[in-house]
């Protein structure tokens, strides 16, 4: 009973502690002179689009209702457009391609843009990088000393250096010779990376695995393949799905980086829109939040994941 | 009746510089039940494992059912599943069921459809007592039953041999007797077996040979009679006094 009521105490504290770090950042940045702008930034999120709508013939408005222009054409037929906005009255004369008014219609803003491209570029990177990594961490194992060596060579080359300086690599360097788009590029030099991190990952999973599975599964007279494929990946994986979940998370926080090669992701598009608001502190927190909102959610699914794989045992 | 599996002066040195075997020579007779014996670290493991080749050789041969398995050539895959083995730790498949353990090999090895598959494993299942927790995860069993269901496993491929190294070892005091009963059955219905054990009760009650084993060589061999009652070496007199 007291633990409890301690708990509920330290709770409080949290909360309290939250709310202070909050009015310490509102009354610093009042000190700067700093003018808050927040109601602009949903519109860099989705905004409403005027899209004018121009009249496909020539005749006279006979009516408006529901949204809807009657427009009697010179051959008599009437012709039914739909227009929210309407620019000109009943009666009114019109002639092909002449404006009629607009509709309104949701677009998505720079940032939703930035977070899909994100998404994307995250997406595909981690399917390459899934691949790069079970390959490397099985070559990693072998005990063929070509496959060995050649997984240590990338492994150590690819964690000593920055990520950054891979991108610019990946770019400048292999993107030229290859003609690679950029989006490639990117994706490529983000799987390349994380795929080193992922083998060392599965690695030390299979390595993890007692050596009675592999010993009964090959007295039973199983390949090499049907022994990874059926006894030791499932429990590898099995094992490794909260450090392999992590990775994906810093997959998604690391492709900020690929904005340097002039990929409209999601940093890249606060830093553009940025240029044009001057409400720096406004996008920063706004970007900050949507790569949690993604980070997060990966995370809560693996949470789920681990949960349900749990019950097989 | 003739020689199943034939040894034939095997060496076996670790990469450490251990010497587990010592020029072994040893034949075993269709349908024959042979137990080896011997103190911790004498080679026993290490030259059941030669059987099915867990372990390699560096010298000699090991022929099985006429297929020398110790030639580099042999595709090892066919013969292994059909000799039968069964580990001290049991080493069922965690993430598998009951009746997924015994039907798994089955299935990717032997190639029989899941139904059939499925029929052979409960058959076995039942023979080992256990089908009524085919559809459980070998941790909510108890070690005699892992074990059960570990023989059940091996017995689904229809093996010619069977090894069995301390299957009971590891278990708790109370379950030795479930899981020897089983071998026992097995071996009453002519199987062939090479049984790593401690159990002497077992080794005069179905054995036709005992095997000692000592440093990497085998001391003696005989009838259960004759190693019991009258052992010619010293180290073979030795060993059964500390065990006995
Ligand atoms: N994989 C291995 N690597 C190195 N030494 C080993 C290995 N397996 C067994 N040995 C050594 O070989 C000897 C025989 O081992 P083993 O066959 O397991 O004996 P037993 O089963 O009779 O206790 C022991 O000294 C043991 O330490
Ligand atoms: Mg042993």
């Amino acid at each position: 009973m007291s633990t409890k009521k301690n708990a509920l105490l330290w709770n409080i504290a949290y909360v309290i502690v939250i709310i202070g770090i909050g009015y310490f950042i509102y009354v610093s940045s009042s000190k700067v002179n700093y003018i808050w702008r927040w109601k602009n930034v949903p519109s860099f999120i989705v905004y409403k689009a005027h899209i004018d709508i121009d009249s496909p013939v020539k005749g006279i408005v006979q009516d408006y209702k529901d949204h809807k222009l009657y427009i009697k054409t010179l051959d008599g037929k009437i012709k039914i457009i739909k227009v929210e906005h309407p620019e000109v009255k009943k009666g009114d004369v019109v002639d092909t391609t002449d404006e009629l008014g607009y509709n309104e219609k949701y677009k998505s803003g720079p940032l939703l843009m930035g977070l899909f491209m994100t998404l994307k570029i995250s997406f595909f990177a981690i399917i390459v990088a899934v691949i790069i990594g079970l390959v490397t961490g099985l070559m990693r194992i072998s005990s063929n000393p070509l496959l060995k060596n050649m997984a240590i060579t990338y492994i150590e080359l690819i964690r000593g250096t920055p990520l950054l300086v891979q991108i610019f690599i990946f770019y400048f360097f292999i993107g030229t010779v290859f003609h690679l788009d950029r989006l490639v590029a990117g994706v490529g030099a983000l799987a390349v990376f994380e795929g080193a991190y992922i083998a060392e990952i599965i690695r030390a999973g299979i390595q993890s695995i007692d050596k009675g599975q592999r010993e009964a599964a090959i007295s039973l007279g199983m390949n090499y393949y049907q022994l990874m494929k059926h006894i030791i990946m499932p429990q590898a994986i099995k094992r490794t799905l909260p450090a392999t979940a992590g990775q994906f998370i810093s997959l998604i926080k690391d492709s900020s980086l690929v904005s340097v090669i002039s990929i409209t992701d999601l940093t890249k598009a606060g830093r553009e829109i940025i240029t044009s608001t001057f409400s720096p502190f406004e996008i920063w927190f706004t970007v900050a939040f949507m790569y949690l909102v993604l980070t997060y959610t990966l995370s809560l699914f693996t949470q789920y994941l681990e949960r349900r794989m749990a019950k097989g045992e | 009746m003739s020689n199943i599996i034939e040894i034939k002066n095997i060496y076996k040195t670790f990469p450490n510089g251990v010497e587990a075997l010592k020029d072994v020579t040893l034949d075993v007779l269709k349908g024959e039940v042979v137990v080896v014996i011997g103190a911790s670290g004498s080679g026993k493991s290490t030259l059941l494992r030669t059987l099915n080749q867990l372990e390699t050789v560096d010298k000699g041969k090991i022929i099985i059912d006429g297929i020398e398995v110790t030639n580099p050539k042999t595709k090892l895959t066919a013969i292994r599943s059909e000799i039968g083995m069964v580990f001290q730790h049991f080493n069922l498949f965690p993430h598998l069921t009951v009746l997924e353990n015994v039907t798994l090999a089955q299935i990717i090895v032997k190639k029989r459809n899941k139904q059939e598959a499925e029929e052979i494993a409960m058959e076995l299942l039942n023979k080992v007592g256990i089908a009524d927790k085919s559809g459980v995860y070998p941790t909510q069993l108890s070690g005699g039953q892992q074990q059960r269901v570990a023989i059940a496993r091996a017995l689904a491929m229809k093996p010619k041999i069977m090894l069995f190294d301390e299957a009971t070892s590891a278990l708790d005091p109370e379950m030795v007797g479930e899981v020897l009963d089983v071998m026992k059955s097995l071996a009453k219905e002519g199987m062939t077996m090479v049984v790593v054990t401690h159990e002497m009760g077992f080794a005069k009650e179905v054995s036709e040979r005992i095997v000692f084993m000592d440093h990497g060589q085998i001391v003696e061999i005989g009838t259960p009679e004759t190693v019991f009652t009258n052992a010619k070496s010293e180290r073979l007199r030795q060993f059964l006094s500390q065990i006995l």
